[in-house]
């Protein structure tokens, strides 16, 4: 018996910088597709600590397991692949990105835009803010013949970078990184052609920053945390370091300028976004099985991201940093040192509070990723610590990066909603003692 | 030098083992005033501190007696168990002795544990030690030097003796000292494990951890002596296992029981591999803390923590498994820990090439009912018993 007819979930409604974005990211994949044949040399990397610029200083095109794994989930693949890597042995317990990547690999490395990724000429492991990093390109290892590098990047446990740091980093990448990549392309390293591409990436950087800092402006004409995804696409990816990104965020900024302008909110999936009721700072990756319908029980309620933490994990430009063209090695270095999730816990609740005031944000949620202990590991100190310092309610989820199993989606808007009550009590009765 | 009854040593570590409140370490601060530093599992150079002075203790979380009260506060519940009972212990006074932890470069967890001491406990010291994944003296070897002569520095800033060369080489023997008694206790147990069943043996690896090395030494020593003359201990027919994966949050110590009652006879482990890690003794030469460098880049165990590239991944695991005649292998890992679970496919993979039998089951450090696991471990040392070439 054949039931009702499914209801066809509605085209996402897309402004011109994300089809602009979708087109650039097809013709990466075209190119990825077609290295067999062109010869393109191709590297699997991850996005924080990337080394972009270095990469295409050698016409290197990445490929990001990561960002493979949240496409995979966003395409309904995920709960597969994932499925498939734990028959293989894979324990239920570990993160699911690398169960997702290991079950695509095993079904035939398919990418997110349906053609074959090819097999990487070199397996670039840059080992910053995320044990599971190390272990991931391990097994990535046993599955491919290329040669592997890996770029230790340590830990800023005390908050800050020291010199010690820096200079392991340099001269990893000069001892050890930058003589594979001259091994695996037959090139030599040409540190004028990096500084074109750091040139470029400081630019892309400079719009980027004007883009995430529109969500000051109320109503905010972006969304920092869902939206951001797609405005951080080029430039955690494939893109940093080129024309194309720089000529990207450029039109972007300028988009989202005229929207601050016209005094619009942010687009969502569903469209134009209704009133901005509610300013919210947003700790944690997203979920990806579920997204459009995550951001939804967010804009349904009227509220806005306006900051997040998972909008720095590729790079924290906001508090300043650029690459510079001008100390190539030590610019990278210091890149990756910065990333997000290579930040101390008091570091990191510092940036939430920080956030919280600049963004005159009414609350904090952190949605916790069963997935990423990098990110969850002490987030519920962090929910407490913000709560007493900001004097700002937080909110707490869980869920899960790209497996479908841990997106409870009634259990998620059922909190959602009474943390919104909250607020909404909270804004209108600012300080109850007092007016008991 | 008369050596005590075997039951009066096994008391002593018995009693160490399950001291929360670190009462020998209290002992030892009030004797000689000195600051007493924890860490966390796998590895910390304790030759450096304590040719500082310094009392390096041992911090391996909680077991099935600790009641959690505001540890499981902090943690959600996909997250292993070591550090909601490390933060018990803080919380609750057990770890005040401890004038500071240091949180070796274990997986994340650890990592982030770090932060969480440094603004829970802010008058305590919290070093992250980033252990080098670059083994290259020139590289990951001087980043790692430039560590340790920070964690001196901060030693100092706290009260302790400036590091020499003199008293470095001189802790660097005391260890080694301590590394030839416990290997020997597992040679020992490879060639007559009757002798030295797992479950008392592994309290006194970690009585070891609240002991000055001296005294720690001592007792290793002492207690092989006690085993050596016990005429009561006789072969049994079991099957000779490796227990692997078992680093950091440590098997309640019900579990290891369950395993030896199964017909499980564990010659090889990974518990409490602080003792072990560096596998031979260090030369001093003339530059102590050089060396002290050099044997972890270059003599340390293989273990999930640290990166292996190609081609060796699980080759040191079937070289243990063969160099102590075992017929199988148990993967024993703690839920939720990254490291070990992780690795677990690539060791299966390295295992089963070389026709190593193997089961994997998982704990918690306080699980309480193992029924599920003695079935398990049962049936494959039967397996083993039964239809084993070996």
């Amino acid at each position: 018996m054949s039931g009702p007819a499914p209801t066809p979930t509605p085209e996402a409604s897309k402004d011109s910088s994300q089809l602009r974005q979708k087109e650039m990211i097809a013709r990466h994949f075209d190119r990825l597709a077609a290295a067999p044949e062109t010869g393109e040399k191709t590297a699997y990397t991850f996005v924080p600590g990337n080394l972009s610029e270095l990469l295409l200083s050698f016409d290197v095109l990445p490929v990001l397991p990561e960002i493979n794994s949240l496409q995979s989930a966003m395409r309904g693949r995920s709960a597969d692949y994932i499925s498939l890597a734990e028959k293989l042995g894979h324990s239920e317990d570990v993160c699911t990105y690398v169960k997702s990547d290991i079950g695509m690999l095993k079904s035939g490395n398919i990418g997110p835009t349906g053609q074959r990724l090819p097999n990487p000429d070199l397996l670039l492991l840059s080992y910053t803010g995320c044990f599971t990093f190390m272990k991931w390109f391990e097994l990535l290892a046993q599955e491919y013949q290329a040669p592997v590098t890996m770029l230790q990047v340590p830990y800023q446990a005390d908050g800050r970078i020291t010199d010690d740091m820096r200079r392991y980093v340099v001269d990893q990448l000069r001892r050890k990184v930058i003589p594979t990549l001259e091994q695996v392309t037959g090139r030599a390293y040409d540190e004028d052609r990096l500084r074109e591409c750091l040139a470029l990436s400081a630019q892309a950087e400079d719009d980027l920053v004007a883009v995430l800092r529109a969500a000051r402006h109320r109503p905010s004409p972006i969304d920092a945390y869902f939206g951001a995804v797609y405005y951080v696409g080029p430039i955690f990816s494939s893109f940093r370091g080129t024309r194309a990104a720089v000529d990207y965020y450029r039109a972007l900024r300028e988009e989202i300028e005229q929207r601050m302008a016209h005094g619009l909110g942010p687009v969502t999936p569903e469209g134009e976004m209704g009133a901005e009721r509610f300013r919210i700072v947003v700790e944690g990756p997203p979920n990806w099985t579920s997204f459009r319908q995550f951001w939804k029980m967010f804009s349904d309620e009227g509220a806005v991201c306006v900051a997040s933490t998972y909008a720095k994990v590729g790079g924290m430009y906001d508090l300043g940093f650029r690459h510079d063209p001008q100390r190539p090695l030590e610019s990278l270095a210091e890149y990756c040192l910065g990333c997000y999730t290579n930040l101390s816990l008091p570091t990191r609740i510092d940036l939430i509070v920080r956030y919280l005031e600049e963004y005159e944000a009414d609350g904090f949620l952190i949605n916790s990723v069963k997935s990423c202990n990098s990110f969850s590991a002490g987030q519920l100190h962090i929910l407490r610590e913000v709560e007493a310092r900001s004097g700002r309610p937080g909110g707490f989820i869980e869920s899960d990066l790209v497996d479908p199993r841990y997106f409870s989606a009634a259990n998620i808007k059922n909190r959602l909603e009474s943390y919104f009550q909250m607020l909404q009590q909270k804004s209108r009765n600012p300080n109850p003692v007092a007016a008991s | 030098m008369s050596t005590p009854p075997l039951a009066e040593l096994v008391a002593r570590a018995e009693a160490l083992y399950l001291d929360y409140r670190l009462g020998a370490v209290r002992e030892w601060k009030r004797k000689t005033g000195g600051l007493a530093i924890g860490y966390m599992p796998i590895y910390v150079p304790r030759e450096l501190l304590h040719a500082q002075g310094v009392l390096p203790v041992g911090v391996m979380g909680g077991r099935e007696d600790l009641e959690i009260i505001k540890g499981d506060a902090y943690y959600q519940s996909y997250i292993c168990h070591i550090p909601r009972s490390t933060i018990e212990l803080g919380l609750n006074g057990s770890l005040d002795p401890l004038d500071g932890m240091l949180f070796p470069a274990i997986c994340d967890v650890i990592r982030n544990l770090s932060g969480m001491w440094q603004s829970l406990f802010p008058d305590k010291l919290a070093h992250y030690l980033d252990l080098p994944q670059d083994f290259d003296p020139e590289l990951g070897g001087r980043f790692y030097r430039h560590d340790l002569e920070r964690l001196s520095a901060s030693l100092v800033e706290r009260g302790a003796r400036p590091l020499t060369s003199e008293a470095l080489a001189r802790s660097i023997e005391l260890y080694n000292a301590e590394r030839r008694e416990v290997r020997a206790l597992y040679e020992l147990r490879r060639t007559q494990p009757w002798k030295l069943p797992t479950h008392e043996l592994y309290l006194f690896l970690r009585a070891a951890l609240v002991l000055p090395v001296e005294e720690s030494t001592e007792l290793f020593r002492q207690y092989r002596q006690a085993v050596l003359d016990d005429p009561g201990r006789k072969p049994l027919d079991q099957a000779r296992v490796v227990l692997t994966g078992s680093f950091c949050e440590q098997p309640p110590l019900g579990l290891i029981k369950t395993l030896e009652r199964a017909g499980c006879s564990i010659v090889d482990d990974d518990f409490v591999q602080v003792l072990r890690f560096i596998r031979s003794d260090i030369p001093v030469g003339d530059d102590p803390l050089g060396a002290l460098v050099h044997a972890f880049l270059t003599d340390a165990m293989a273990s999930p923590t640290r990166y292996v590239d190609r081609g060796r991944k699980g080759a040191e695991l079937v070289q243990r498994v063969r160099a102590c005649g075992a017929e199988g292998l148990l993967f024993c890992a703690p839920s939720f820990c990254d490291p070990a679970l992780l690795d677990q496919p690539m060791l299966v993979k390295a295992v089963e090439a070389e026709g190593i039998a193997w089961t994997a089951f998982k704990y918690a450090e306080n699980s309480g009912q193992f029924q599920v696991i003695r079935e398990q471990a049962g049936t494959f040392a039967d397996s083993i018993k039964l239809w084993s070439n070996a």
